[in-house]
């Protein structure tokens, strides 16, 4: 990504704002507001089904190295679908603070 | 010099995109368009042209299907009218941001309601900000000329937006005029190949009509308005180039007899004929009176029109559509606007006619400048009247 959206000029923009570097909506962060609180997952009882990864509507859970599934709290915006899916019942969702 | 036919006015402009060598041609058909598509689809059909006729289900796919025909670098060519430009309008002004350049002819009619199928600008003025290039026509040769014009200025990779042509339903569409038409060796000389700077292909994607962030859309805006802005040097190369093929000058303000005229009457579209038969009539009178026609409405002409106007007294603009509750007439606004800033400026009088095909006679160009004296006159000069309205 060359550069953040907010410091590109006017005159630096493609014709008709066409996207010409694939796969930098990557770089676009949505912001991290949520509403029901946030999940939390205990990696002692995961058993790494990707349940939760696979059934999170805004694709906000990514797999760890060591194979968990972790939620990403800039896109996750606190629907719950994660702790209500899990087999083990090892999400669970906590009020945010503040 | 070219072959001089007699020719529907539609015709003329239908074998013109042929002659542009349009790769698609996606159109409903509506009144007063019918005959351009017709006819297009016949010489694809005919196997005249060699190019895609995709008789789609709405003006709104009709736009769509252009949109992405533009996109992956066919040049490509529509026509519509009316209510079909007002269901197309949401992809309209998408052509114009995505700087895709479409050509479409509109052919000008009326917006319901009352339901009517006549013509004046009120479709125009629906579009008015769409950021599309938008040229007026008066007759069959120049609605003929401005389909090369408007791909080669359109496609110019310094301008890269969508053209419109606007041409007055039935009193131009459906004329049957006298026009010289041109060669193909000369359209090759005139119309380089449409090459894009970016086009949809699976050999280097790209991402068009993506969304834009608060912190971004106003920078894509901008660059938007100085395009459309900027188009202006390569619209008058395009028109010189087209006189030194044809010699068919135009430019974005023309006159008629203004020399030394105290009073200028003020049109857009085929009535500019008209408006030239009246002023003929009045110079017979020895009155001081010339006409100008507005030929470029977007981007709008302010240093031509300024110096254009700038020896008369009284500025007469005659307007085919209402700003409802607004300004009146959208010509008068834009002209007002545009003679604001200046020292010495005509007085400014606006009269909206020729409403849904109601005709405007000479006649009533020689009345109306009668009534813009009166009204000068006594410093009633602003605002705007609709003429021949019955009390």
């Amino acid at each position: 990504m060359a550069k953040p959206a907010g410091e590109i000029k006017w005159t630096e923009l493609e014709p008709g704002c066409v996207i010409v570097e694939p796969g930098n909506a990557r770089s676009y962060r949505t912001g991290d507001w949520r509403t029901g609180g946030h999940p939390v997952v205990d990696t002692q009882r995961c058993t790494k089904c990707s349940l939760c990864f696979i059934f999170c509507p805004d694709a906000a859970i990514t797999r760890t190295d060591q194979g968990y599934y972790l939620p990403d709290l800039f896109y996750c915006k606190g629907c719950g679908i994660c702790a209500h899916e899990c087999p083990v019942k090892c999400i669970s969702m906590v009020e945010e603070e503040g | 010099m070219g072959r001089r036919v007699g020719m529907e006015v539609s015709i003329a402009v239908a074998e013109a995109a042929g002659l542009a060598d349009v790769d698609l041609v996606a159109a409903y058909p509506i009144t007063p368009q019918t005959h351009i598509v017709e006819h297009l689809a016949e010489m694809v059909a005919d196997g005249r042209l060699d190019a895609e006729f995709v008789p789609v289900e709405s003006e709104h796919s009709a736009m769509s299907v252009c949109i992405g025909s533009s996109a992956v670098g066919a040049r490509t060519f529509t026509s519509t009218s009316s209510q079909g430009l007002a269901l197309m309008n949401e992809v309209v002004f998408i052509a114009a941001s995505l700087r895709l350049p479409i050509l479409m002819a509109a052919v000008n009619r009326s917006l319901s309601g009352p339901l009517s199928i006549w013509n004046d600008h009120s479709d125009v003025m629906s579009v008015r900000d769409c950021g599309w290039i938008q040229i007026f026509v008066e007759n069959g040769q120049e609605a003929f000329d401005h389909v090369p014009i408007g791909f080669r200025v359109g496609e110019d990779r310094r301008v890269l937006l969508p053209v419109m042509i606007h041409m007055d339903g039935f009193i131009l569409s459906h004329m049957i005029e006298p026009l010289e038409l041109v060669s193909e060796e000369l359209i090759r000389e005139y119309l380089p190949p449409f090459q894009p700077v970016h086009r949809l292909h699976p050999d280097r994607p790209v991402t068009m009509g993506a969304f834009a962030m608060p912190e971004l859309f106003t920078e894509a805006k901008k660059a938007q308005d100085e395009a459309l802005k900027g188009a202006m040097p390569v619209i008058l190369q395009g028109w010189e180039e087209w006189a030194r093929l044809t010699g068919r000058r135009y430019s974005p303000v023309e006159t008629y007899r203004a020399e030394g005229a105290e009073i200028l009457l003020l049109t857009m579209g085929a009535l500019g004929e008209t408006a030239s038969e009246a002023v003929d009539r009045m110079r017979d009178k020895g009155r001081a009176v010339g006409a100008v026609k507005l030929r470029l409405w977007r981007p709008f002409p302010f240093e031509a029109l300024r110096n254009a106007v700038a020896g008369a007294s009284l500025l007469v603009v005659f307007d085919r559509a209402i700003s409802f509750g607004g300004t009146g007439g959208p010509v008068s606004a834009e002209v007002r606007a545009a003679l604001y800033g200046e020292p010495r400026r005509p007085k400014v009088v606006d009269f909206i006619g020729g409403l849904a095909g109601r005709d405007v006679s000479p006649e009533d160009f020689e009345n109306m400048l009668d009534l813009a004296l009166a009204k000068a006159a006594a410093d009633r000069q602003e605002g705007y009247e609709i003429y021949g309205v019955r009390a």
